[in-house]
C-alpha cells in the first residue's frame, strides 16, 4: 500500500478501472473453468459433436479415467519427468552459478551472454534446431557419433521412449538452466563475505561452508526457483508435442498435457478430456499451494 | 563475491565457463549458420562448420512462400493486439490497485496470483469449446482473447510496480499548482510511466509471439496458423525430405525480435520471475 493512500472509499472510480481486466478474465478464464466442470460431468463425444445434446453422466468420466491404468501411467510419467527435469535443472544451475562466482570477470560475462542467448531463444525455434541436430539422416549428433566409430548411421532417437525422453530432457534443461543460474548467482553474491571467511578460519572446508553457510542464506530463493521449476516442468507441452510429431510415437511418450490434447482436441472426447484437465488443475494447485501462500504473505506485509 | 579465488580454481572455473558458453550458444549458432547453407551442403556427408560461402536462398524461399507470409501476418496481428489491449486493461487495473483501497481489491490481487499458476493445458479444452460456440475458432479475435487473459496477471503486476514507484506527491503538487486531476495525470504521471509501458509491453510481446499451445488449439485451419504452429507443422510435414535450410531460416527470423526485446527487459525478467510476476 503506497503511503498516504486513502482508506477504503465508496469512490466508484477504482472499481471502474478494474472492470475491463476483471471482465476479460471472467470471460476467457472464469467461464471456461465453470464450463469445464460441467463438461467433465457430461458425455461429450462424437455424437454430441454432430448435434446430439450432451447427456449427464455425473462422475462417470472421472471414474473412467481413474480406472484406466493408462491415466496412471501418464500421471506417473508426468511427475517423473517433472522431478527429473526440475532436479537436473536446479543441480546444474547451482553448479554453474557457483562456478560463475569463481571465474575471471570476462569469462563470467561471456557465460552470462551465452546463457541469455539460450534463454531468449523461442521454444519453437529451439525445438526445430534440436530436432535437426538429432535428425536420423542429417543430424549432427549421429554424424559425430559415427566419426567416433559408433554404429549410429540412421539411428532414430525418437522411436524409443527412453531416448525420446532423454532428448526431451536435454532440450528442457538447456532452456531452463539460464533462469536458475541468473537467479542463484544473484543470490550467491548476497551471501555475506565475512561469515564465509569466519567459517573458513574456523576450519570449515569448501563443502561444509556451502552446506552450513551458503545454502541457509540462499534457501528462500532456492525454494522459489525449485517450486517454479516444478510447476513449469509439470506442464511441458510444446517440446513433447513436437518431438512426437517428429518421431511418430505418442502412446508411450504422452505426458498429461499431450494426453489431454489427444483425448479432446484430436479425439473429440471432450467430457473425458475435461475430466483429465480438472485432474491437471488440481495437481497444479496442490503443488503450487506453498508458493501461493508465500506470495499472499508477501502481499500482506 | 569479492573473495579472492585461488588461481588454479579460477583456471578451472574459466575452463568450465568456456564449456558453458559453448553448450548454450552452439544450438543457436547451428540454427543461424545452417540457415545460410544450400541444400546440398546441409545434406552432404561432411558437416560444414563455418558457412563462409553461404547463400540467402533459404531466406528468399521462405519469405516468398505464401504460408510463411500468412503465418507472419496472423502472428503480428495477434501479438500486437494482445500487447495493446493487455497494456490498456492492465494500466487501468494497476492504477486502481496501486492508488486506491477499495472493496474487492484483495480478492482481485489474489485472483491474479492464482490465475498465473493455471497451466494452459488445464483449461484449453473448455476454452476451445467456448470459442467454438462463439464462432471464434481460427480467428485473430478468439486467440487474442485467450492471450490477453493469460498475459494480464503479469502485466498488471509489473505495471503496478511502476505506478507504485511514482510518488503521488508529484500529482498532488501539480494539482496544487492549479492542474486538474486529469491534466496532472496526463502531463505528469503518464510520461513518467513510459519505461513501465515499454518493459511490460515487451514482456507481453515475447509471450504472445512465442506462444504455441493455445495457438495450436485455437488455430486449427492451416491458413490461420501463427508462426510457432506453422514452424512446428512445417518441420514435421515432410518427414522424408525435410527442408532443413528453410526451417532454420524461419527459426532464425522468429528468434531475432525476441532476442532483441529480451535483452532490453532481461534485468526485470530475472527480478520479475522470482517475484512471481511472469508465467513461464
Amino acid at each position: 500500500m503506497p503511503r498516504g493512500a486513502p482508506a477504503a472509499t465508496r469512490n466508484p472510480l477504482p472499481v471502474g478501472l478494474v472492470i475491463p481486466a476483471a471482465c476479460l478474465l471472467a470471460l476467457a478464464l472464469g467461464y471456461p473453468l465453470i464450463r469445464q466442470v460441467v463438461l467433465s460431468a457430461q458425455e461429450f463425444g462424437l455424437a454430441q459433436q454432430f448435434g446430439q445434446p450432451p447427456a449427464w453422466v455425473g462422475l462417470q468420466n472421472y471414474r473412467d479415467l481413474v480406472t484406466d491404468p493408462y491415466l496412471w501411467k501418464v500421471v506417473a510419467r508426468t511427475v517423473g519427468f517433472c522431478f527429473v527435469n526440475a532436479g537436473l535443472t536446479l543441480a546444474i544451475g547451482m553448479g554453474v552459478a557457483q562456478l560463475m562466482t569463481r571465474m575471471s570477470p570476462w569469462v563470467r560475462m561471456a557465460s552470462q551472454i551465452g546463457l541469455m542467448l539460450a534463454w531468449a531463444t523461442p521454444v519453437v525455434a529451439a525445438m526445430t534446431v534440436w530436432q535437426f541436430m538429432f535428425d536420423t539422416e542429417y543430424g549432427l549428433v549421429n554424424w559425430v557419433l559415427v566419426q567416433f566409430g559408433g554404429d549410429y548411421a540412421g539411428h532414430s532417437w525418437l522411436i524409443e521412449p527412453l531416448s525420446f525422453f532423454a532428448v526431451a530432457t536435454l532440450i528442457v534443461v538447456w532452456m531452463s538452466v539460464p533462469f536458475v543460474v541468473f537467479t542463484l548467482y544473484a543470490a550467491l553474491t548476497q551471501v555475506p563475505e565475512d561469515v564465509v571467511e569466519a567459517a573458513e578460519i574456523d576450519g570449515a572446508g569448501a563443502w561444509a561452508r556451502f552446506v552450513h553457510v551458503v545454502l541457509p542464506t540462499i534457501r528462500p530463493v532456492l525454494l522459489v526457483v525449485l517450486l517454479l521449476q516444478i510447476i513449469w516442468d509439470l506442464r511441458v507441452f510444446t517440446q513433447i508435442y513436437s518431438l512426437q510429431k517428429a518421431g511418430g510415437i505418442t502412446r508411450d511418450t504422452n505426458l498429461l498435457g499431450t494426453y489431454i490434447y489427444s483425448l479432446g482436441i484430436k479425439g473429440g472426447e471432450f467430457g473425458t478430456a475435461a475430466a483429465a484437465a480438472m485432474f491437471m488443475l488440481v495437481l497444479t494447485v496442490v503443488l503450487t499451494a506453498p508458493y501461493i501462500r508465500m506470495m499472499i504473505k508477501q502481499e500482506e506485509d | 563475491m569479492a573473495r579472492r579465488t585461488p588461481t588454479p580454481v579460477r583456471y578451472g572455473a574459466n575452463l568450465a565457463g568456456l564449456l558453458i558458453v559453448l553448450v548454450s550458444v552452439f544450438p543457436v549458432y547451428w540454427m543461424v549458420s545452417r540457415s545460410f547453407l544450400p541444400r546440398n551442403r546441409i545434406r552432404g556427408t561432411e558437416q560444414v562448420w563455418f558457412p563462409w560461402d553461404g547463400t540467402l536462398d533459404n531466406y528468399r524461399r521462405m519469405l516468398t512462400g505464401e504460408s510463411f507470409r500468412s503465418a507472419l501476418t496472423t502472428s503480428l496481428a495477434v501479438t500486437l493486439l494482445t500487447v495493446v489491449i493487455a497494456l490498456l486493461f492492465a494500466f487501468l487495473a494497476a492504477v486502481a490497485v496501486s492508488r486506491f483501497r477499495f472493496r474487492g481489491r484483495r480478492t482481485f490481487i489474489m485472483t491474479l496470483l492464482l490465475i498465473q499458476m493455471i497451466p494452459a493445458e488445464g483449461l484449453f479444452i473448455s476454452q476451445y469449446k467456448m470459442l467454438e460456440g462463439m464462432q471464434l475458432l481460427n480467428s485473430v479475435i478468439g486467440l487474442t482473447l485467450v492471450y490477453v487473459a493469460s498475459v494480464l496477471p503479469f502485466t498488471v503486476w509489473t505495471l503496478r510496480g511502476f505506478v507504485d514507484g511514482l510518488p503521488r506527491e508529484l500529482e498532488e503538487a501539480a494539482m496544487v499548482d492549479g492542474c486538474s486531476r486529469t491534466r496532472a495525470f496526463f502531463t505528469i504521471t503518464l510520461p513518467l510511466l513510459a519505461p513501465g509501458f515499454v518493459a511490460t509491453g515487451l514482456f507481453a510481446f515475447i509471450q504472445a509471439w512465442n506462444e504455441f499451445t493455445l495457438a495450436l488449439v485455437v488455430m486449427t485451419d492451416p491458413a490461420k496458423e501463427t508462426l510457432p504452429v506453422w514452424l512446428i507443422g512445417f518441420s514435421e510435414s515432410r518427414s522424408r525430405g525435410v527442408d532443413w535450410g528453410a526451417i532454420m531460416a524461419a527459426s532464425t527470423l522468429i528468434t531475432i525480435p525476441v532476442i532483441i526485446f529480451f535483452i532490453i527487459v532481461q534485468r526485470r525478467m530475472v527480478a520479475g520471475l522470482t517475484a512471481g510476476a511472469v508465467k513461464g
